[in-house]
């Protein structure tokens, strides 16, 4: 028997698209760029990074050897306003220029709104190694939103903590304090 | 805003649906903006750091907003405009902002309580225009409303704890609901470009919100000990352009940069 697989679907699905053999080489090559933020966690493990398509203008296939083609990169905000964004664009071009590919469109899709569930399970664990309480280390309350004391501590573990401020250091994270150890930490918020 | 041209193409808008929907995404656009520069005044201001931050937080939530209404608008415009035309290049006269968002953020009571009353709003009127059946509006929907959960736990619980805090702290949140809540009738107030949109199932029949709002705002102001105002003087005429003095003085530093050096980039 097989095992059963337990990664979510959405995971799954995710995995399976960027296997795709005409753009898997460019999903290896943008897993070098990285959140500007959270510099630990790259865009595929953030799941800002949706899809990655190669254009080709449809009268000229076929018709000129070599034509350079254009590579469409679709990003997907966490936060409304997340001011990362414009970095992203410019890291995503610069990547994709070190690696010979010159023509590159970057678009912005709002639909599906990004959530927390895309967060990839190695990504949660990359955050908890540098220093941030990654969403699912939460229990989220009634409505969904983010716990008010019991996260996890990165640091030591205890899940004995409190929320200082819901509003962090960027849009996507909450201010905890460990009561076990006293250090201060980040907690990425569950959307 | 380019998702667009990825779904499947819709029938072809009759021209005039289309300017109506790039009307009211402006609206939505400079409630949107207005507001978010009105937060960010605080930034540097807060009681505490944390707080000061979370300010900075709610003010980047809703410039992003005010940037997926304007781009949205600026694709549907057609004509080469960007985001940028509609923040930095127009007047008073043509900003469509509902009132309540361009007042002057006051004390920290004050712009706690004009939070509460946006942000149960936000969340009512959000959760309508997600089923919008203009797929960019809806979109915007959906990433707006999970932000707006946020603000309206934050403002819910100053409220509580300035209304059933000091004597001092009362008061001022008492004075800030009875002097906010005379702009808080024209959130709910339809014109005729609303109404053909909320007919068409595009935009929010905001007429119907009042009940629900009412009713949940009255309970937390009810559970901070403070005291509902009766409705007296309403003042209307934001989604017109007749505004109060606030707004041009908003508008001179939001714009100063923009229209001193135009094209400027950096």
């Amino acid at each position: 028997m097989d095992e059963i697989p337990l990664m979510p679907k959405e995971q799954h699905e995710r995995l399976q698209q960027r296997q795709q053999p005409d753009v898997a080489a460019l999903w290896d090559i943008l897993d070098a760029v990285k959140d500007p933020e959270i510099p630990a966690l790259s865009l595929w493990d953030l799941g800002v990074l949706r899809d990655i398509r190669r254009l080709q203008d449809k009268a000229q296939e076929g018709l000129q050897e070599g034509l350079q083609e254009t590579v469409q990169i679709i990003i997907t905000p966490t936060y409304s306003g997340c001011p990362a964004m414009d970095a992203i664009r410019v890291d995503i071009e610069a990547a994709l220029a070190a690696a010979g590919i010159a023509q590159v469109e970057v678009k912005t899709q709002l639909a599906p709104a990004w959530t927390t569930e895309w967060l990839s399970a190695n990504g949660q664990q990359k955050l908890r190694n540098y220093g941030i309480a990654p969403p699912d280390d939460g229990e989220a309350d009634a409505e969904g939103l983010t716990p008010l004391a019991n996260v996890r501590c990165p640091h030591c573990g205890s899940h004995d903590s409190h929320c200082i401020s819901e509003f962090g250091s960027t849009a996507c994270k909450a201010l905890f304090r460990c009561n076990a150890c006293s250090e201060p930490f980040d907690y990425f918020k569950k959307i | 805003m380019s998702e667009k041209q990825q779904q499947p193409q819709q029938p072809q808008q009759p021209q005039q649906q289309s300017q109506a929907i790039l009307d009211y995404a402006v609206r939505l656009g400079d409630d949107a903006l207005v507001l978010g520069h009105r937060i960010s005044e605080w930034v540097s201001y807060g009681p505490f750091l944390e707080e000061d931050i979370a300010y900075g937080n709610v003010a980047l939530d809703y410039i992003g907003r005010a940037r997926m209404f304007y781009s949205y608008a600026a694709q549907l415009s057609g004509n080469g405009k960007t985001e940028d035309d509609f923040a930095y290049s127009r007047n008073e006269r043509e900003f469509a902002n509902l009132l309540i968002h361009e007042l002057p953020k006051g004390d920290f009571a004050y712009s706690q309580v004009r939070q509460l009353l946006v942000d149960v709003y936000a969340s009512l009127f959000l959760s309508q225009l997600l089923q919008s059946q203009d797929e960019t509006l809806a979109a915007v929907a959906a990433k707006a409303i999970k932000e707006s959960r946020y603000h309206l736990r934050r403002s819910r619980d100053w409220v509580l704890r300035l209304g059933d805090g000091t004597q001092e702290s009362h008061d001022r949140t008492q004075r800030a609901v009875d002097s906010l809540w005379g702009y808080t009738h024209e959130l709910f107030e339809m014109d005729a470009l609303e109404q053909q949109l909320a007919d068409a199932g595009i935009g929010v029949d905001v007429a119907a919100l009042r009940g629900p709002w009412h009713a949940q705002v009255s309970e937390i102001l009810t559970e901070a000990t403070l005291t509902v105002p009766e409705d007296g003087w309403k003042v209307r005429g934001g989604r017109q352009g007749y505004h109060t003095e606030n707004l041009g003085q908003l508008l001179t530093e939001l714009q100063f940069v923009h229209r001193s050096y135009p094209g400027c980039q950096w």
